[in-house]
């Protein structure tokens, strides 16, 4: 009976290490293709755990992949949860039976000082020493057995993308299934100097009493305490203010005695590791030049760099946006097809109505986003993994510092014209919090694909088409303008942002730049699948219920039969509806506007996705659609032309187009990154304000065209 | 190691201001204190052998090669890492 319990609870395994050390392709080759996928309690860092494949033993081994770590004194959300998980932190994640260093052979010294860190804790430990493929490339040759001494724990060689090395490292894990052996003994791979160790003594003992049951990990944790001045405000009542007080009293010892005690055990440690590195390596070639260092020379050079990037982003924009667009409208030519054949073959009713405009097309609206998501994951896996990510950040950070922003805030900004949706989940890779934030905020004013149906209508309504010096069309010029102006204000509102409500230090651009790789297509889809996956479950349901509310709200409440007006009658429910009603309510807000009610229809209707705005100012001036489905541009814009003021004056001015789309590009019209914003950013807060400073925006905007396109007398 | 570089010879010299391929041995890091945890935790001490291996295609930020690895860090930080560079 006892045994068989013991084989039902799971070995608990955790992968750990510097980040672009191959922890994600070593657990990806012991778990196979099974992971689970979510997030941490609170926070979105990405946690992925899974069953260890081909074991022969019963007890299962679960293995979690923590985020990559320089240090376990975290510096980003990432490298908090693997300090948390590292010190048994975190009540979700219990403490690891047993914990796996990754560690880059081809960049022993920086990869040990973190180690060691985490050898230290006491948990039993094994290093596992990845790349050695690319170490021996670069003419290095380790020894593992001597590292192994110098470390006092096992050392397994491995090259995770070929599997190489692996089947010791499975066999180790089935031993371990069945071992009861006592913990390791406490180690340090610090030689502090005197007066710092006498220090960190006494924070050691005073953890002891107080928290008795990390007892063994005590000294680590003294020391981390004493030298890192952030943990213990992000850890505000994980330890009591008895330590505090300790921890400040025993600093302004150590300053009065002239010790710095920022940088002593970093120094200790690096001393150590160095040592160790020389002792274990022997090189077998002269250090040259590698291939990866050959390639940074082509890809960040003045010119070629340059042209490189832009071809590369040029080709993910055009993959987001032209490529996309392929499976998108099939996507949405089924989602419409069904949604007609619902209405065709059921009888006609709320019921019917529900069903087909409600909620197929709300998963419909879900749905077609997909392909972009998709595009947009692989893309962004292929500029990780291959390590061209850091590069971009590189070369693109001289720009985005002019108003404030990282080098990393580039792309999310770039996948923003796309659709700001998978722009908003592209800001992950930014550690920053404060600048993660800022990117989030105003992602959503670049020109997305939605907005394009949109200008396109407007233009065609109210755009002469004339010439400008013989050469550029009318029409070209005022799209271009509005692309230029999403950008204009969203460079302009980070100044803003980074100035005033996200001021804070500006945080130092301190980034790796690793070495090539070659990524693995396995690795890349399942990233794909796995975070599209993730993006479908969580943001899907909730955009499905909003727009099934803005359904209702066009629909209900029902006008009384008049059979008579058999024609008007989508035009007069319209009116008659909810939403019909808030826009006669807030026509007084868009008269300043130079807008009627009925474009405020528009307006609220297309708070579901702006596209949505054209086929309601179909509904509303009754265009005679064409049975296949989406009204046409032309025929729409030829009704928004003839339409006329109750005065005989046109509506559709091109002072009044010009308006609109100022509007459009300002306004925040798209629940779905309402919805992602509360996912991503894990409050309501950051959302709703994002919705009002950009509708304010909009709305102000647009008031200063209008007015003073009419005080220049334009009309 | 730091004893055999000649004290008198070389003034230290910023970082920043090195042309691409130079060496040098980090003695001192001015950036404030509490900005310099991630620095150091990277492997940049004073003692550190460091080459600065390119300025980006805009200027900044630079490129160096630390213990074997390869780290960028902005102008402004780098301003504030003196070396005393090996002739
Ligand atoms: N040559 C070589 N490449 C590897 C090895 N392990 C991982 N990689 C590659 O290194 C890159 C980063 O690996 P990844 O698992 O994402 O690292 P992580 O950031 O620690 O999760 C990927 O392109 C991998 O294909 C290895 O042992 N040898
Ligand atoms: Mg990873």
């Amino acid at each position: 009976m006892a045994i068989a319990s013991k084989a039902a609870s799971p070995l608990r395994v955790v992968l750990t290490g510097n980040p672009n050390c191959g922890k994600t392709t070593l657990f990806n080759s012991l778990t196979g293709l099974r992971a689970r996928v979510g997030n941490y309690a609170g926070v979105t860092v990405e946690r992925k755990e899974g069953t260890i494949l081909g074991l022969t033993s019963q007890r299962p081994v679960r293995l979690l992949d923590l985020p990559g770590t320089y240090s376990l004194s975290p510096q980003s959300p990432d490298e908090q949860i693997a300090r948390d998980v590292l010190f048994v932190q975190l009540p979700e994640v219990p403490e690891p039976d047993l914990v796996l260093v990754v560690v880059d052979a081809s960049n022993l010294q920086r990869n040990l000082y973190y180690a060691t860190q985490v050898i230290e804790l006491g948990h039993p430990t094994w290093v596992v020493l990845n790349m050695v493929d690319v170490a021996r490339e670069n003419g290095l040759e380790l020894n593992v057995p001597s590292l192994s001494a110098a470390l006092g724990i096992p050392v397994f060689p491995i090259v995770a993308s070929t599997g190489e090395g692996l089947p010791a490292l499975r066999t180790a894990l089935d031993h371990e299934t069945h071992r009861a052996g006592p913990l390791p003994e406490p180690r340090s791979f610090t030689e502090l100097t005197e007066s710092f160790g006498k220090e960190a003594e006494s924070i050691e003992s005073l953890l002891e009493t107080e928290l008795p049951e990390r007892k063994r990990l005590a000294m680590a944790e003294a020391v981390l305490l004493l030298s890192d001045d952030r943990v213990l405000n992000t850890h505000a009542g994980k330890y009591p203010e008895t330590i505090a007080f300790a921890i400040a009293a025993a600093r302004n010892r150590l300053e009065a005695a002239g010790v710095d005690w920022r940088s002593a055990a970093i120094e200790a440690r690096y001393a150590r590791a160095a040592a160790i590195q020389m002792a274990v390596t022997t090189e077998t070639s002269p250090p040259g030049e590698t291939l990866s260092d050959r390639l940074d020379r082509v890809l960040t050079h003045r010119v070629w760099g340059l042209l490189i990037f832009v071809l590369i982003m040029g080709l993910m924009f055009q993959s987001l946006f032209t490529f996309a667009e392929l499976p998108k409208s099939w996507l949405e030519a089924g989602v419409n097809a069904l949604s007609s054949w619902v209405e065709s073959s059921l009888p006609p009713g709320d019921f019917t109505s529900l069903l087909s405009s409600g909620i197929i097309q709300g998963v419909g609206s879900v749905i077609t986003f997909l392909p972009q998501i998709c595009f947009l994951f692989l893309f962004l896996s292929v500029l990780e993994d291959t390590g061209y990510m850091a590069r971009a950040a590189f070369l693109m950070d001289r720009l985005m510092s002019r108003v404030g922003l990282h080098g990393k805030s580039f792309i999310p900004m770039l996948s923003s014209f796309a659709c700001a949706i998978p722009g908003l989940m592209a800001t992950r890779t930014i550690d920053s919090p404060k600048d993660r934030l800022v990117t989030m905020l105003i992602a959503p004013l670049m020109s997305c694909s939605a907005r394009l149906p949109v200008y396109t209508v407007l233009i065609a309504a109210c755009i002469p088409t004339r010439r400008l010096f013989g050469i550029f069309g009318l029409p070209g010029l005022t799209l271009l303008g509005m692309y230029l102006l999403g950008i204009a204000g969203a460079l302009g509102m980070a100044w803003v942002f980074k100035r005033t409500l996200l001021r804070g230090e500006p945080s130092p651009m301190i980034l790796e730049l690793p070495p090539y790789k070659r990524p693995s297509l396995l690795v890349l889809f399942r990233h794909m699948w796995e975070r599209s996956r993730l993006f479908l479950r969580r943001a899907g349901t909730v955009i499905l219920a909003i727009n099934i509310l803005l359904w209702f709200l066009v629909s209900y409440p029902k006008i009384s039969g008049s059979p008579a007006a058999e024609t008007d009658r989508p035009t007069d429910q319209m009116r008659q509806s909810f939403a019909g009603r808030a826009g006669r309510f807030i026509e007084p807000v868009l008269i300043p506007l130079g807008f009627d009610w009925k474009i405020g229809i528009g307006i609220i209707a297309s708070f579901a996705a702006r596209e949505v705005f054209v086929s309601t100012l179909s509904v509303v001036y009754n265009v005679e659609n064409e049975k296949a489905g989406s009204p046409s541009v032309a025929n729409l814009a030829n009704t928004l032309k003839a339409e006329k003021w109750p005065d005989g004056r046109p509506v559709y001015t091109p002072l009044t187009g010009i308006t609109l789309m100022v509007f459009y590009v300002f306004a925040l019209q798209c629940v779905s990154t309402v919805v992602v914003m509360r996912r991503e950013s894990n409050s309501w807060k950051w959302p709703l304000f994002q919705l009002a400073y950009m509708t304010g925006l909009a709305w102000v905007l647009a008031f200063l065209t209008y007015q003073l396109g009419r005080a220049c007398g334009w009309n | 190691m730091k004893s055999t570089v000649p004290e008198s010879v070389t003034p230290p010299r910023p970082l920043s201001s090195l042309t691409p391929g130079t060496r040098g041995v980090v003695v001192e890091i001015r950036i404030p204190a509490e900005h310099r945890s991630r620095l150091l935790e990277m492997g940049v001490l004073v003692g550190t052998p460091i080459e600065l291996v390119r300025f980006a295609p805009l200027g900044d930020p630079v490129e160096i090669k630390v213990r074997g690895y390869h780290l960028s860090l902005r102008k402004h930080e780098a301003d504030l890492v003196l070396l005393r560079v090996n002739s």
